[in-house]
């Protein structure tokens, strides 16, 4: 059966929402779909948005009913959210955070961390899964007749950060949802074409050929940046992403916990103390007051209340304040501080998942994260940035938090402060919409972009690959032996293609697993497959969790050694595929694939 | 779900909605005083339709339960109403009032598309061809169509009500739960 529509899927950190546009129909119109959930207990309503939470229920609360499933056991979306905060243990967040981390295994049941023993954990993998299959449950019912989004053609976007394998792993939570005709778009892409949606033709008015557009996503719980460039394309306006960021545990949900911490500290200063829930509901307390102070320039303060828990609500409910100054402190200068171009982050640590506490201080400054992807990308210095760096012409704004004006402001005159410096000209701003939905928008045209109803922005995989080898060196005690990186996947690789054959041969022991450090990098752009780098500069190369090959030994005798190429190719679907090709092959066509998202043995465990 | 046959829903939120401003509008309280002394019905009354042997449409009276727990849920409504409040000072009630209207207008915002039925500025003479449900006469009641006046209250409408749908088997009646918080 042929799709009837292109679904786009951002399935994001803390929410995700799905859009939709029939296919073959003369008008081809990208509308929301919006998802019915629990909402609370025994109620079911439709949002615009599916929180990202997913509850196990406790055995005294019976079943979490939902129309399609009167006995379910857990639930997905508010309700999950809202309940997730009363009882903490019973909840999965920030799923999508840890699908990226090569710490855990990601296979593993290992959400919620600290569950009760009552309930059986699940991998990250599963819990992606589960919220796809909660937007197959509720297109299914919205649309009955247009039966299940496993027929339909869906795009589903990635943070442009996240790596090969957390590519794969997302792929792989989608074909456990059913979805065969899945595609892979990464996230600040998907919010440049939902801008072309919007403006439809007129946008070629916005963009000349020369054009490099710098986009800025800051979600509730990641930042992405991306740098995509208009070309000259046959003669036509072409966009091409050459740029992406590194993968940034930085959202909204960081600053309305750091307002949180202010305004407690200063009820604990007063002699009001918080427990765990009310911390909770202040954190629920700041966003609305950080909104209103931000879209209000003549507010000096707003209430924050916490309600009372019991039942008694005068008397017992506190009142404190969020003031301007705090949030322009704290929010402007905490995450957006106006900083030069050379102020870079410290390095970051790989493991930023703070679900409780502040990741504050160390790198909580999103312009420094700017600057740096910058300094690489975009402000050419031979010695540390990439090949064609060239600083930014236009700015496209997505994710929640940048729906604040005065925010949007900062890192406008932060960068232009940068440019105007360089001698370069300023920045203009491409008027986006919807900052929340854009992206699940954006994906539903792009699938309408690969009928051909539009212009694909080419570029290929972010990255460059490469696997570590050791070099023949005798052994020194003391001494690790030191690493070449062997490139086995250019960067831009498109879509259905193939990389050269490396010519040199990698030496496996046949029935045992053989593991290769892995490496990516988004800024050497010109080597080619089989290139070897002997040296890299500090941050060029970042390590990945390792591959892992392991040869049958079908066909071959145990603890035999056999000689192997690895060759790289890019699916359909977008996701990198290593295979290791036997350089004197005993079958037709002998090769083995190798996992690419293998557990991390090098930094930290769940 | 449109409420355009329940006029009796549309009296449950018209009601909450003017309750607080009874209670924090002297102003307003005072008009509304004065309605009620006036003793003035509606000319007619719409029917409260009937969904007979209809399983989609909930009984009326589920319909309020569901509104009062959101109310209460989001906004705190029935423990405010359920408190006395001679012995807390402004502030003490200021604050509650917060958690109150914040909380209760998220939950008419998610749910209700609430709009007025007249957009002239209150105060502002107003003239009508007819009589008709949408405007309450006032005052001097006599005489006939068209009617001359001074527009007091604006009135509103709720165009559209969308509460949850009831999933599972819960007691509507438990429009909140007892808590107990395990250590």
């Amino acid at each position: 059966m042929s799709a009837k529509f292109v679904v786009g899927i951002d399935l994001g950190t803390t929410h995700s929402a799905l859009a939709l546009a029939p296919l073959g129909e003369s008008e081809e119109r990208v509308s929301v779909l919006e998802i019915e959930q629990l909402v609370s207990a025994g109620a079911l309503a439709k949002r615009a948005l599916l929180p990202s939470f997913l509850y196990f229920a406790h055995e005294s609360e019976g079943q979490l009913s939902l129309p399609w499933d009167a006995e379910r056991r857990f639930a997905v979306g508010e309700f999950a959210r809202s309940r997730g905060a009363e009882a903490p243990q019973r909840v999965i967040a920030s799923a999508k955070s840890w699908l990226s981390y090569g710490g855990i295994d990601r296979r593993a049941g290992n959400l919620p961390l600290g569950a009760p023993d009552d309930i059986e954990k699940i991998s990250p993998v599963e819990a992606s899964f589960r919220f796809l299959d909660h937007l197959n449950e509720a297109f299914r019912a919205a649309r009955p007749a247009d039966g299940d989004l496993a027929e339909q053609e869906v795009v589903l976007t990635v943070p442009a950060s996240f790596d090969a394998g957390a590519r794969d792993l997302t792929v792989e939570a989608a074909l456990a949802a059913g979805f065969e005709q899945v595609t892979l778009l990464e996230e600040p892409q998907a919010a440049l074409y939902a801008w072309i949606e919007r403006n439809g033709e007129a946008w070629r008015s916005h963009l000349q050929a020369g054009d490099r557009v710098l986009v800025i996503d800051i979600g509730g719980g990641t930042t992405d940046f991306s740098l995509i460039d208009a070309v000259e394309q046959d003669g036509s306006l072409g966009l091409s992403r050459v740029a992406v960021g590194d993968h940034i545990l930085l959202g909204g949900d960081n600053m309305d916990l750091a307002l949180a911490h202010v305004v407690g500290q200063e009820l604990a200063a007063q002699g009001k103390e918080l427990d765990r829930f009310q911390l909770g509901a202040l954190s629920h307390a700041c966003r609305g007051a950080k909104e209103k102070l931000l879209s209000d320039a003549t507010l000096e303060q707003v209430a924050v209340v916490l309600p009372s828990r019991g039942s008694q609500l005068l008397g017992g409910t506190i009142r404190g304040e969020l003031r301007r100054e705090q949030v322009e402190r704290y929010l402007l200068d905490g995450f957006f501080p106006a900083v030069a171009a050379t102020d870079l982050p410290k390095p970051r640590a790989r493991a930023g998942l703070t679900q409780v506490g502040l990741p504050y201080a160390s790198d909580a400054a999103i312009t420094r994260h700017l600057a740096a992807f910058l300094a690489r990308h975009a402000f050419a210095d031979p010695k540390t940035s990439a090949t064609d760096a060239r600083p930014p012409s236009a700015i496209l704004f997505n994710g929640g938090v940048l729906k604040a004006e005065v925010l949007r402001a900062r890192v406008i005159d932060t960068l232009n402060g940068w440019l105007e410096q360089r001698g370069a000209d300023k920045a203009r701003v491409l008027p986006g919409e919807d900052l929340d939905l854009a992206v699940a928008r954006g994906a539903a045209y792009y699938g309408l972009v690969r009928h051909g109803r539009g212009l694909r922005i080419r570029g290929g995989t972010a990255r460059a690959y490469y696997v570590g080898i050791e070099s023949p060196m005798p052994a020194l005690p003391g001494l690790e032996p030191p690493v070449f990186a062997l490139c086995v996947a250019p960067f831009g690789m498109e879509e259905g293609t193939q990389a050269a054959l490396p010519p040199q041969e990698l030496l496996v022991v046949v029935g045992e697993p053989v593991t290769f450090r892995f490496f990516g990098s988004s800024t050497r752009r010109s080597d080619p497959a089989g290139s070897v780098l002997e040296r890299w500069r500090p941050g060029e190369l970042e390590e990945l969790p390792p591959i892992e090959l392991v040869l049958p030994a079908a066909g071959r005798a145990a603890g035999d050694v056999v000689a192997v190429h690895l060759q790289a190719s890019v699916t359909a679907i977008g996701t990198l595929k290593l295979e290791a090709i036997a350089q004197v092959a005993i079958v037709p066509d002998e090769r083995w694939q190798i996992e690419l998202s293998v557990r991390g043995s090098s930094s930290g465990s769940a | 779900m449109t409420v355009t046959s329940v006029s009796l829903l549309s009296r449950i939120w018209l009601s909450w909605l003017t309750s607080l401003r009874i209670l924090f509008d002297g102003r307003f309280a005072a008009r509304v005083a004065l309605l009620a002394e006036g003793q003035v019905q509606p000319e007619s009354p719409r029917p409260v339709p009937e969904a007979p042997g209809k399983e989609a449409a909930q009984p009326p009276a589920n319909a309020a339960l569901q509104l009062l727990t959101l109310l209460q849920r989001e906004g705190r409504f029935v423990d405010f109403v359920q408190q006395e409040l001679a012995t807390f000072s402004d502030a003490d009630i200021g604050a509650a009032a917060r958690v109150v209207h914040e909380g209760c207008r998220r939950a008419i915002r998610a749910h209700a598309r609430v709009v007025s039925v007249r957009n002239e500025a209150e105060g502002a003479s107003l003239t009508i061809e007819r009589a008709s449900e949408d405007v309450k006469l006032v005052g001097n009641v006599a005489g006939a169509a068209p009617f001359r006046g001074v527009l007091r209250h604006r009135g509103w409408r709720i165009e559209e009500l969308t509460l949850p749908t009831v999933v599972g088997a819960h007691d509507p009646t438990l429009v909140a739960p007892a808590e107990l918080e395990l250590s």
